[in-house]
């Protein structure tokens, strides 16, 4: 029985898409992305197969933050500053799928009415449809459309909550933390992973009085982060994490505009740094490491299946299963049939 | 036995008699027949009793928490004498096509015994855009009356003498250039600026919390008000500067114990802003008044007016230094609930309106406007307007519900209502304070830029959509009683023709061709210059006006200085 | 698995009533949908933009102002030009009965008038996706 992902056959009407793409058409680009997003793996297989060699050139920055720090309207201001240099800008803003409904509110596309119609600015709004990680396996895909698509920029904003920030750090190049002035204790509820991933810590709404505190606060943190030994649970992260990098605090108004163009500066410094040390690289190598696990999980885990209720040969561990005997718990079957399997996949 | 210790034995025994009523009588009858609900709440989510006694409201004084009618609290009326000296002014919202069609409408009401005028604008004028702006693609004309310039205003009063009647205008972020064309109207006329009574809505706060018709950010917004407010202090001293509007926040969907408490929250926040500037809150602060909703649930509408009274009567004295009792006086106009009217058998609309109104007139209102029943098909018919304004003349002339003052104070009922609804307000003034660390006109900023509102309404509107599709809220002849058959056709139904567009812009243009075009340029320069400073900016909005400069060039002008405001959205 | 339905709600013209789109783009939410939410005052430009880079498979015009007559015919004269044919497009708002037809006319699959249920609109979306 052949695994799924060997399959290398593309359908007419992936390719033609991916044609048209290639010719600037903006419609196929969005149904491209609506094909990953419906399709899984097996579809995005088709196209990233297709359109890989064309990928690699865009400049990935990562933005999170806690609902209400501003990071949509402050996405959208450094989407101006680039439009302004004549680059070709995507936005993937992502937002959580209600647990209980499977439905989403994507909002974000209001707070970039601006540049709605700038024809370098490509918005996508996305639902996380509740994947581990906040940014779905979807999401990386469409970061490679996008890049297939000749984006100089791609920004990738999404709600700051747990695992998404690690989930951005695997995908950007350049990942900023937005945090609101004032909100209270959050600082502490952060966990100490957050100064790991981060780039630059963005403190936004700077028009307010605890804006100070807050960047006081943060570069608090920052000097005690930096003599602390590394905690267990983010270990892989601070192996590829350069030492010389202190993320740097700025303060930003993302309504006004006010120290936007700094904070470009700063994205624009990183991104230097990032390339002479090294470290994009190192970055890029934990990213598709990740890509991977996950490519490999989710085909494994179908070729599983596959072999649990399809072959023949399966019942007769059911059969023992059924015994009620002792070393026949479903547990100890599990394991053996575990063991065959990695004899045949990784001997 | 002194007649306190004889009340406190009174109130022992009827509470015992009640326990007595409840445990015996009640419970029998509920065993054969039970309740019709689980629980009985108001349009608030106020859980309601079945029965109010004396019990309910014991700690009331009547003299500090009523008082007498035109006296402090003004719990039971605004004035000493209500509507036995004179009914409320009745005043119904209107403004179709262009001047020339509205003034017609106008002068159609005051034939049939309306008693002010009330000008609704087309969307264009409520957003600072010409008519001839892309913007105001197929909005020209269609949601009220089109005015570009001092022109259109001049063909709006033709032939209505300003010194005889009074008007009200709803438009706020562009509210001082619509005042000022009216006060150079006035001046036409040979009316002066002191002698001119009306009112302004200009109030901005309640536009970023619901209806959304802001055009620049809060604080240049709030600039712009308090110019007004002292512009009109010293030349305008009749006019009615701000209408604190809470029609619009329910409309939006809140509560109505949210309705009056972003109100009045927003009201004090006016205040503070005014004596921010300087002014002595004696000053301006009996100029500001009140425009509340009126919606179905009966008595907890007339609760709501009677602690709205109260309430402000008590903040302005206790909290903001207030000496003249205009000040702690609140006026108010009402609106019959726009949202309550169902396209569905449409004649039922009138009854949902006469129910309102009346519990407009039990509450005490100052003004009026009833809706007419085909309002939630279109713009309403002349025939409709009518009706909706005999609605208001049969309760006044008719009901003899305008014969006693507050006659509903008193009731065990209303009452506990009216405490309760004070007591929810106070609650959020104290979160809207806690959010200005102390200072209301802080904490309504700071409310609107967090979505404080925003999410409170949103949350309260879709939380009444899911319990009208639940039937826990019925609306008749939509979710109940549903009826299939043919209705009585309602009266034809107003239609705004696209032609009302093309002559607009081409009045516009012509105004623009015959005016005095370097005074004009001069004017918006100015207005430029003075938007930069602090200089009180109404009189330099006057000489623009009157130079014939459109609402939408002087928007214009100021939307460059003052930046444009964006909010985030909120479901 | 059941396809995401991904809609976009806007709101034309300049009105600024959006307790309606609002508490609808909850409901579509509640009802496991993927709703877009673009605010107020969209320009036809504005909006086909939206739906050329969102890709959904809904779009929900709500309109209050009366300006649906000039609007949606010019929005959907722009989806005309762009050749986009798979998105089923409806209104929503005060549109008296002898302009829906009209409406209809110019492509709006279905108006929905005040005191709809969102459950009519869910299962309306659901029986007449275009793709």
């Amino acid at each position: 029985m052949e695994s799924s992902i060997k399959s290398s056959k593309i359908d007419l009407d992936i390719y033609n898409l991916i044609e048209k793409m290639r010719k600037g058409d903006r419609r196929a680009v969005a149904r491209l992305i609506t094909k990953v997003e419906n399709g899984g793996p097996e579809v995005s297989k088709q196209i990233i197969k297709e359109i890989y060699p064309e990928t690699g050139k865009s400049f990935i920055i990562g933005i999170t933050g806690s609902p209400g720090s501003g990071k949509s309207t402050l996405t959208n201001q450094i989407a101006s500053e680039y439009l302004k240099k004549g680059l070709k800008i995507s936005i993937i803003a992502v937002d959580p799928t209600s647990p209980f409904s499977g439905g989403a509110l994507l909002g974000d596309r209001i707070r970039m009415k601006s540049n709605f119609t700038n024809k370098n600015l490509f918005i996508r709004s996305m639902a996380n449809r509740g994947k581990l990680g906040g940014l779905a396996m979807a999401t990386k895909e469409a970061i490679h459309i996008f890049d297939a698509y000749g984006s100089d920029i791609i920004i990738v904003e999404t709600v700051g909550v747990g695992q998404s920030e690690i989930d951005i750090f695997k995908s950007a190049h350049t990942t900023l933390v937005i945090m609101p002035p004032g909100m209270g204790d959050e600082i502490q509820a952060i966990k100490a992973g957050i100064t790991e991933i981060t780039d630059i810590f963005v403190v936004n709404k700077m028009d307010r009085n605890e804006a100070d505190k807050r960047v006081n606060e943060l570069e608090t943190m920052l000097d005690i982060a930096e003599n602390i030994v590394v905690d267990q649970k983010n270990h892989n992260i601070r192996i590829i994490k350069s030492n010389k990098w202190r993320p740097p605090v700025i303060k930003t108004n993302a309504i006004s505009g006010e120290n936007v163009p700094e904070l470009i500066e700063l994205i624009e410094s990183h991104r230097e740094f990032s390339k002479t040390t090294g470290l994009k690289n190192k970055k890029l190598a934990y990213r598709y490491k990740h890509y991977v696990v996950d490519i490999i999980q989710y085909f494994q885990n179908k070729d599983i299946e596959r072999l649990i209720f399809s072959n023949p040969k399966i019942n007769e561990f059911i059969d023992q299963i059924l015994s009620y005997k002792t070393g026949s718990d479903p547990y100890s079957i599990s394991e053996m049939i575990l063991e065959l399997f990695s004899k045949r996949y990784f001997s | 036995m002194t007649s306190t210790e004889k009340n406190r034995g009174n109130l022992e025994i009827i509470k015992k008699e009640k326990e007595r009523w409840t445990n015996e009588i009640v419970k029998k009858s509920l065993e054969r027949v039970p309740e019709r609900k689980r629980v009985f709440k108001n349009l608030s989510n106020i859980n309601i009793n079945s029965l109010y006694t004396p019990d309910d409201i014991k700690n009331m004084d009547y003299i500090k928490d009523l008082g007498f009618p035109g006296e402090y609290p003004y719990t039971r009326a605004a004035q000493p004498t209500s509507y036995r000296a004179r009914f409320w002014t009745m005043r119904q919202f209107a403004g179709l096509g262009d001047a020339k069609e509205t003034n017609q409408r106008f002068k159609y009401l005051i034939a049939n015994g309306q008693t002010g005028l009330s000008v609704a604008f087309h969307l264009p004028t409520i957003y600072g855009y010409e008519s001839s702006s892309p913007m105001s693609s197929g909005e020209v004309g269609k949601e009220g009356v089109a005015i570009d310039t001092l022109t259109d205003m001049e063909q709006l009063f033709d032939g209505i003498d300003l010194s005889k009647i009074s008007t009200s205008m709803t438009i706020n972020a562009p509210a001082s250039i619509l005042l000022c064309m009216y006060l150079a109207v006035g001046e036409k006329q040979g009316v002066p600026m002191e002698k001119l009574t009306g009112t302004i809505q200009n109030d901005i706060l309640k536009e970023y919390q619901a209806q959304k018709s802001y055009i620049f950010p809060p604080e240049p917004s709030m600039r712009l008000i308090v110019d007004t407010i002292e512009f009109c202090t010293k030349n305008v001293p009749k006019w009615n500067t701000i209408s604190i509007s809470g029609y619009h926040i329910r409309e939006a969907g809140s509560t109505a114990v949210q309705e009056l408490a972003f109100t009045l929250a927003n009201g004090l926040a006016y205040v503070e802003a005014g004596i921010e500037r300087g002014l002595n809150v004696d000053e301006f602060a009996p100029r500001l008044s009140h425009f509340f909703n009126s919606h179905n649930n009966f008595f907890e509408e007339i609760a709501k007016y009677r602690a709205a009274r109260r309430i402000w009567a008590k903040h302005l004295r206790e909290d903001y230094g207030a000496k003249d009792p205009k000040s702690w006086r609140l006026r108010f106009h009402t609106q019959t609930a726009g949202v309550s009217l169902t396209a569905k058998e449409p004649y039922n609309n009138v009854i949902r309106v006469t129910l309102q109104a009346l519990a407009a007139v039990l509450g005490g209102t100052q003004s009026l406007h009833t809706n007419s029943f085909d309002e939630a098909l279109a713009l309403p018919s002349e025939e409709a307007v009518r009706i909706a304004l005999r609605t208001q003349q049969i309760i006044a002339e008719e009901s003899g519900a305008a014969d006693v003052i507050d006659p509903l104070g008193g009731s065990y009922y209303v009452e506990a209502l009216t405490n309760k609804m004070e007591e929810e307000c106070e609650k959020y003034f104290a979160k809207i304070k806690k959010m200005g660390k102390g200072s209301i006109l802080k904490g309504s900023i700071v409310g609107v830029k967090n979505n404080f509102y925003q999410r409170e309404i949103a949350n309260a509107s879709y939380q009444f959509q899911r319990e009208l599709e639940a039937k826990e809220q019925i609306q008749v002849g939509v979710n109940k009683y549903i009826f299939e058959g043919k209705v009585i056709e309602p009266p034809e139904l107003i239609k705004i023709s696209d032609e009302v567009s093309k002559e607009q812009i081409k009045n516009l243009n012509d105004v623009k061709a015959q005016r005095d075009e370097a005074l004009a340029q001069k004017c918006l320069e100015k207005i430029k210059e003075i938007a930069q400073g602090t200089e009180n900016l109404i009189p330099y909005i006057l000489d623009a006006v009157k130079a014939y400069c459109s609402v939408g060039e002087i928007i214009g002008v100021l939307r460059k200085i003052f930046t444009v405001y964006r909010e985030e959205s909120i479901f | 698995m059941e396809k995401n339905i991904r809609c976009i709600v806007a709101k034309p013209g300049l009105d600024g009533h959006d307790r309606g789109a609002k508490v609808i783009s909850r409901g579509l939410r509640d009802a496991g949908l993927e709703v877009i939410y673009t605010g107020l005052h969209q320009t036809a430009d504005d909006i086909v933009e939206s739906v050329v880079q969102e890709d959904p498979d809904v779009l929900l015009l709500s309109i209050l102002s009366g300006a649906h007559t000039i609007l949606f015919p010019e929005i959907m004269k722009k989806f005309k030009e762009e050749g986009i044919n798979d998105v089923l497009i409806l209104g929503g708002g005060i549109i008296p009965d002898e302009d829906i037809a009209k409406m209809k006319e110019v492509g709006i699959s279905e108006i929905f008038g005040p005191g709809t249920k969102i459950q009519e609109i869910v299962d309306y979306i659901k029986s007449h996706l275009k793709r």
